[in-house]
């Protein structure tokens, strides 16, 4: 077949590496039972097609071409290792037995929730479960991970190889858990998604407020999984982040300087982003099973409804942050119904409630709390009292823009 | 595979009643698990009062009162069971009555070869 030159092959692949091969790999582990061996039979598959295609053409099914192929280079490369071992021939005799109907589509979308679920086990570390996913699921590399957390590569690789040696030695199956355990299950996959979100939208420490790759990163696994288990919190949860996304260039100035909600150029929301989000929300609410991912994305459409700060309707948050608080108690529900509260009736009632959570004992150490407080204080020109809350929360802040942003707010103050 | 399940939970938490429920309520669990080919052992352990930790150091042994670590939590019983994964020994684990005060550790067993076969 002359029509496929090599170069135009070797396009097609790296179109197809970036669209299929974690597909691929979803299904090579279940069918070798092992990452590590279907990471190396995935890249053996790829090579295998680079030299074949050209002179054989393409195969009518290219993914499940690499599939099978990706699995017969597995066995080989278990029966090499066999020659050291005898003891791995019988793994590469019931691997061969194991003749898989590897077309079936049902059967695939299956892996790959298979693969999230075994990288979001809760027997492995938080951490652990997220540098997993990002590895295994979306395929980064490590070293996109470690730049991504600033961490050293050597630390994220440790945790990776970590990672999976517990999922082999306590062998955590390759499965989609049972009907019984799904909610809980699923709640971890949940977390691990949001976690990566919010480690784009904003870092926990250094100088740069948001890092594009994670974020999307988040947004595209939380698209996989509507399409793959369209629950009605995963629903929930995509649209939270699409419209806190929607922020992301009003969100802060080119400086790198926090811009408040408030103040924000509403003009530079995402549209786009804003509708699919809350066409989301309502699809979740139509479930009436609404948890806690929907209504704080419900909470953030009532913002991205309003065409300028007035119009808010806060009324109709402090009624989703209700719901939000029977849902999922905390104290920083608590801190932000108090904001709600003060929005929509007075600032002295949300001073007051943040009052009550500070003498409690919670939130003593968040910088957030304090910051809010302080902002009530400002609004109600109680400026000894702003000063002392700004102060406090100058004190706990760590991110650069956050200082940075509170040092001019007490500037102003004065 | 199997796997250790070790039962941790505080030892005065536990009236003479709930103790005596809890073991019938345990005994009905291994019967269930042999049933079904996954019990290897179980049993509940004496008080922590009881316990002494043994060292030889230099070839010589001290043997000191109380158990080698001093926590909230102590170690009650155990099962051994036989489960295919991690999930089927977490199900179990779930089932264990003293998991709704206490804690169970699930521990994967290495299975060395060339070990005698017990009775």
């Amino acid at each position: 077949m002359s029509e496929f030159t090599t170069s135009s092959i070797r396009e097609f692949l790296d179109t197809l590496y970036r669209t299929e091969s974690r597909r691929v790999f979803a299904t090579l582990v279940r069918l070798l039972g092992d990452f590590d061996l279907a990471e190396e039979a995935l890249s053996d598959a790829f090579a295998a097609a680079l030299r074949k295609w050209p002179q054989e053409g393409l195969p009518a099914n290219p993914r499940a071409w690499l599939v099978s192929v990706g699995r017969f280079k597995g066995i080989d490369i278990i029966r090499r290792r066999a020659r050291f071992d005898a003891s791995l021939e019988c793994i590469a005799l019931s691997v061969e037995a194991n003749e898989p109907e590897i077309v079936e589509n049902d059967e695939l979308a299956d892996d790959r929730l298979r693969l999230i679920f075994t990288c979001c086990h809760p027997a492995l570390a938080p951490e652990a479960q997220v540098a997993l996913t990002l590895r295994e699921v979306c395929g980064l590399t490590t070293e996109a991970i470690a730049s991504a957390f600033l961490k050293a590569p050597s630390t994220l690789a440790q945790r990776i190889v970590r990672a999976k040696a517990r999922i082999r030695d306590a062998k955590i199956p390759y499965q989609v858990p049972e009907r019984e355990d799904l909610p809980q299950r699923l709640d971890t996959v949940l977390q691990v998604i949001y976690l990566v979100f919010n480690e784009g939208y904003a870092a926990s420490s250094g100088e740069t407020l948001t890092r594009p790759d994670l974020s999307g990163e988040a947004i595209r696994l939380g698209r996989l999984l509507v399409e793959l288990l369209p629950d009605p919190e995963v629903l929930g949860l995509l649209a939270l982040m699409l419209l806190q996304e929607s922020r992301r260039t009003a969100r802060s100035s080119p400086r790198g300087e926090i811009i408040l909600l408030e103040d924000q150029d509403r003009a530079l929301w995402d549209r786009e982003s804003i509708a699919e989000g809350k066409q989301l929300v309502d699809k979740a609410f139509a479930s009436n099973e609404v948890g806690p991912y929907t209504l704080q994305a419900a909470i953030a459409a009532v913002h991205a409804d309003a065409a300028n700060p007035a119009d808010t309707d806060w009324t109709r948050i402090v009624t989703l942050y209700n719901l939000l608080l029977q849902a999922n108690p905390s104290p920083i529900v608590e801190l932000n119904r108090a904001v709600a509260v003060a929005m929509a009736t007075e600032f002295e009632q949300g001073i007051r409630l943040i009052d009550a959570i500070l003498d409690r004992g919670d939130l003593i150490e968040y910088h957030l709390a304090h910051a809010a407080r302080a902002d009530l204080c400002r609004r109600l020109s109680r400026v000894d009292e702003a000063r002392l809350s700004y102060q406090r929360a100058l004190e706990l802040a760590q991110q650069e823009p956050e200082r940075n942003f509170l040092e001019k707010r007490l500037r102003d103050l004065a | 595979m199997q796997y250790m399940l070790l039962i941790y939970s505080d030892e005065e938490d536990w009236t003479p009643e709930e103790r005596e429920h809890c073991f019938a309520e345990s005994t009905e669990l291994t019967h269930e698990l042999h049933d079904r080919g996954q019990f290897v052992s179980a049993s509940p352990l004496e008080s922590v009062k009881t316990a002494l930790s043994v060292r030889v150091r230099n070839g010589k042994r001290t043997v000191t009162e109380g158990p080698f670590a001093e926590t909230r939590e102590q170690l009650g019983g155990y099962f051994i069971v036989d489960a295919k994964d991690l999930n089927e020994a977490i199900a179990i684990a779930a089932r264990i009555p003293s998991v709704r005060k206490g804690t169970v550790e699930v521990r994967p067993v290495v299975e060395l070869t060339g070990l005698p076969v017990s009775k």
